[in-house]
Formats: structure tokens, sequence, C-alpha cells
């Protein structure tokens, strides 16, 4: 290869700053129309049929009033769920981390189960616990704590998985000398652990809100789906698919491919940002 | 170290420990041993009645089928796609590497209406014309392995890119004075070095493929003996009130993602520590 890059030379300056040779820039169109088949041109069609019938009809099927409702359930448990990660998150990267005794390495795999499993697989689990056969008495079903436990378990490993590298490769050296300077257990985590975790803990909050705003598979067992109660968007969307009803399931997608871009810009200003510092 | 941090650590520690325990035991644990138990009530009755169901035979042997071809793609499409990115440059690289992710968080009942969008056979961009020529992709097999492949698409990317990156190009460029060719280079350098994020890529895909359920809803057309995958099984059963072979499906799928959790934190520690 070398020979030929540096048998035209003349060409570099095609474009700014493109190292592509002949084989390699064949292999990147290649996967560019693949990526494009499967991932670009779909998703544009998404927002090209949501905007089809004008603003007006777009308007229309996102504040439908029983949509409006999904939505907001649907956004208001992602938040929700995603405040409880933050916490619960960090405590469980610092104490797979940090802490040391018996069955640690049973905790790892419980962290990844949700996961791997199948979203479907992952509704019928928590009703075995949380259904109407509940061994505690606890019968969430077809209730709006449905839904929360459901995003709960389904976005449990993306902090944690986050935090837990970072928290590794922390210098401990840091805290000694925080603490031999006085400061207190508090005052050390406050100020020198918490900053370095931040972004960290931001992506994955970002990664734990998209995935709460797009869960489908886990609730259809679990949340009935009741309209204006349990009805999330995913679900909502389906039905206007069933009922061919394109431009109004397409404008309701549109509504959540928007926030899974925002959340995409939000991650890699993130990266870039913790790159640049590291 | 560790000693320092034994000799420290006080009542918050312990309750932290506590916290954490009762927290996975309530939202994890407990709730798929159920399902364990649940499955095995009479015994191995409900397994093996399911493998006499030709219908989830059919089922489980379609999933099987689309979730490797999708794996197939998505690694060899995801090596690809991690050495543009790690080793050239080229313009629009930054928002494809952000794009890459995208995937892992659109809803699967967007990814499944996208794809109707384009390859649906009555109204879709493309669809129309494909059937022209014979090629049916929503309601069959290419569309369910499209739909798989959409969903797992970022998992062997998000793999290969941080090890190709800390390797670096000082040996491939040591072999390439040697007088080793790029094919050379690849197979003997280049792969071998990432090969263990590739395994790991290839088992967090495989799992993620084995269980996609909303997205192939959507695009496969849920008929029963055809285009019906094991995870649709899952949820017809239960909905019918069989939930003894809703629970054996689960059980199945269950077992091979935890194979495949347990496969990857034993490959873990090796690769990246």
């Amino acid at each position: 290869m070398t020979s030929i890059e540096l048998g035209r030379p003349a060409k570099i300056r095609r474009s700014a700053r493109s190292t592509l040779t002949p084989v390699s820039g064949l292999g990147l169109g290649i996967a560019m129309l693949w990526f494009s088949l499967l991932v670009l041109i779909p998703l544009t069609a998404v927002m090209v049929t949501a905007v089809d019938g004008g603003w007006d009809t777009f308007w229309a099927a996102v504040t439908n009033a029983q949509t409006a409702a999904a939505i907001r359930l649907t956004v208001f448990t992602a938040v929700g769920v995603t405040l409880v990660n933050i916490v619960m998150g960090p405590i469980i990267a610092w104490v797979l981390v940090r802490d040391r005794f018996p069955g640690k390495a049973v905790l790892e795999i419980l962290i990844d189960i949700p996961f791997a499993l199948p979203t479907i697989v992952a509704g019928l689990v928590l009703l075995s616990l949380y259904g109407s056969d509940s061994p505690i008495g606890i019968d969430i079903v077809n209730q709006r704590p449905a839904v929360f436990v459901a995003f709960l378990f389904v976005t449990l490993p993306f902090i944690v998985r986050m935090v837990q590298p970072v928290l590794e490769e922390l210098d401990r050296d840091v805290e000694e000398a925080a603490a031999s300077l006085g400061a207190s257990r508090f005052t050390t985590f406050r100020r020198v652990i918490l900053p370095s975790l931040t972004p960290a803990i931001a992506a994955g909050a970002a990664l734990s809100f998209a995935r709460g705003v797009s869960e489908y598979g886990s609730l259809v067992l679990l949340s009935g789906n009741l309209p204006n109660k349990t009805e999330v968007t995913s679900v909502r969307i389906l039905s206007s698919i069933e009922n061919d009803q394109r431009a109004s399931a397409a404008a309701v997608a549109a509504v959540l491919l928007v926030i899974s871009l925002v959340v995409i810009v939000v991650l890699d200003i993130i990266q870039r940002r913790v790159a640049r510092r590291g | 170290m560790a000693r320092s941090t034994f000799g420290r650590k006080g009542p918050v520690a312990y309750l932290l420990r506590l916290l954490v325990i009762a927290y996975l035991f309530f939202l994890v644990a407990w709730p798929v041993s159920l399902v364990v138990t649940n499955t095995f009530d009479e015994g191995f009755v409900s397994i093996s009645d399911l493998f006499a169901d030709p219908d989830v035979v059919t089922a489980l042997r379609l999933t099987l089928i689309a979730a490797v071809s999708a794996v197939v793609i998505n690694t060899v499409f995801g090596v690809g796609i991690s050495l543009l990115l790690v080793r050239y440059e080229f313009p629009g690289k930054r928002a494809l590497s952000a794009l890459i992710d995208l995937p892992l968080s659109v809803s699967p009942i967007v990814v499944g209406l996208a794809l109707v969008l384009v390859y649906g056979g009555r109204e879709g961009w493309l669809g129309p014309t494909l059937e022209r020529v014979g090629i049916q992709v929503i309601f069959s097999t290419p569309g369910i392995v499209m739909a798989t492949a959409f969903v797992a698409l970022p998992l062997v990317i998000r793999e290969v890119v941080p090890v190709l990156t800390e390797v670096g190009i000082e040996q491939e460029q040591a072999a390439e004075s040697l007088g080793a060719n790029a094919w050379q280079r690849f197979v003997r350098i280049t792969l071998p070095s990432v090969k263990w994020a590739i395994v790991y890529g290839v088992v967090l895909s495989l799992a993620r493929s084995l269980g996609e359920f909303g997205a192939v809803k959507v695009v496969s057309g849920n008929v029963l003996g055809e285009t019906r995958t094991a995870t649709l099984v899952v949820e017809e059963k239960y909905l019918n009130f069989d939930q003894q072979g809703a629970y054996a499906t689960a059980f199945l799928l269950a077992m091979v993602s935890v194979a495949c959790i347990v496969v990857v934190s034993l490959i873990r520690p090796k690769s990246h520590d």
C-alpha cells in the first residue's frame, strides 16, 4: 500500500486530511452502503414520513391526547429511573470496585443480566416476583409502578458499567493525600472522587435515559398497556403501525428519534471532553 | 493498599454493601430465580413439551438462523469499520463514529417502523422494486435478519475500537518493512491482537440478537410456524394462558444469554486487565 501512497502525493490535497488508500476507500464505500441501507435510509424514511403530511398533521399526531399522555409517562418515568440510577449506579460500582466479600463475583454477573436477557423475558422475570402470583404479595401489574420497575431493570447496567473502569483507574494516592491533609471522607468524596466520576455518570445517565424512553419488550406483559395509564410511547407507535396509520406512527417515532439523536450528541460531547482532559 | 482500606472500613461501607446486595437481590436475582423454579414446577416436562411442538421448533430454528446471520454480518462490518475509524482519517469520520452508536438508543419499534417504511412490499421506498425482482424483505427472513443486525450493530465496534487504538501500528509497520503485504499484516498481526475483543463483541451480539423482540415483531408479521421467532413465542404463549410454555421458552432464551455472560466474564479479565 505504501508504494501507492508514496506514488501519488498530489492526491492528498483532494480532501483536507484523508489518508484513505484505494483498498480502504473501497472498504469504506461498501461499509457506508450497507450502513445507509440498514440504518440511515430507514431512519430518514421515518423523518420524511413524519413531516410528509405537513406540520399540522405532525403536530396533531403528537398532541393527540392519548399519545401526549404516553410521551409524558415515558419521559417522566425515564427521568425518574435515571435519577435513581445516578444514585444507585455509582454506589454499586463503588462496592464492586472497593469492597471485598465472598460472592462479589455473583453481583458482577447480576449486573449484566438485564443487558443480556431478552426484553420479553425480562418482563416475564419481573412478572414472577411483582405479578399476581407474587410470593411477597406485591402486585404491580397494569399499574404505573410496573413501568418504573421495568425501566429500572433494563437500565441497571449503564451507569455501573461506565463508572466502574474509571473508579478502577482512580489513583488511590490522591485520596490518601487528601485524607492525610485532614479532609473528611465526605470531603474527599465530594472534592476528589466525584469530579473524576462525573463524566462517566453523565454518559451512563444519557444512555439510561435513552434506553428508558425507547423501551418496549419488557413492558408488553407487565404494564398491560392501558391507554392514558400505563401505555408508553413505543406501544403507541406499534398500535398506529398495526392500524396502518403510518403518518402518525412516523410522527411519534420521529419524536423518539430526536431524543436518541440528542443523547448521541451529548455522549459525543462528553467523550470528547474526557479525551481532551485525559 | 487493600489492607489499609480494610482497616479503615467504617459502618458506611457495610451499609453500602448491604444496600447493593438487597437492591440487586430484589431487582434481579430473586425474579430471575423464580423463572427457573416456575419452569421446573413439573420437572422437565415443560421443556420436552416445547421440543414436541413443531411450531416452537420452527421458531427456535428461525431465531438461530437470524441471530447467526446478523452476528456474521455485524462482525465483518464491525471489524472493517473499526479498522477504518482507528487507522484512517477521512471527512465525516466523527459523524460516522457518533452515528454508529445510534442503534443502541433507538426504540426497537422505531427500528421496525423504519425498515417497513423503506422495504415494505406495498408502499416502501425500495420494497416494491425489490419485490419485482423476487426479493421479499418485510414479513420474511431477510427483514428479520436486518432488524436483528440493526439493533446489535454497534456491539462489536464498541469492543474492537478501544483495543485497536491501544495496540497502535508499530508492529504492523515493522512487518511492513520486512515485506509483509496488507493481507498478511491483517491476518498475522492485527487480527490476533484484537481477537479477544472480537470474541467478546460476538458473544454480546449473539445474546442481543437471540433476544430481539420489538423490531422483529414489527417486520416479521408474526406468522405461526413461518416468521414467528422464539421471543414472539414467549409473548404468544403467555397471552394465551400457556404459562408453562411461556416460562419454558423464556428459560431456554435466558439460559443462552446467561451462558453468554458467563463466557464474557471469563474472557474479560484476561483481555482487559
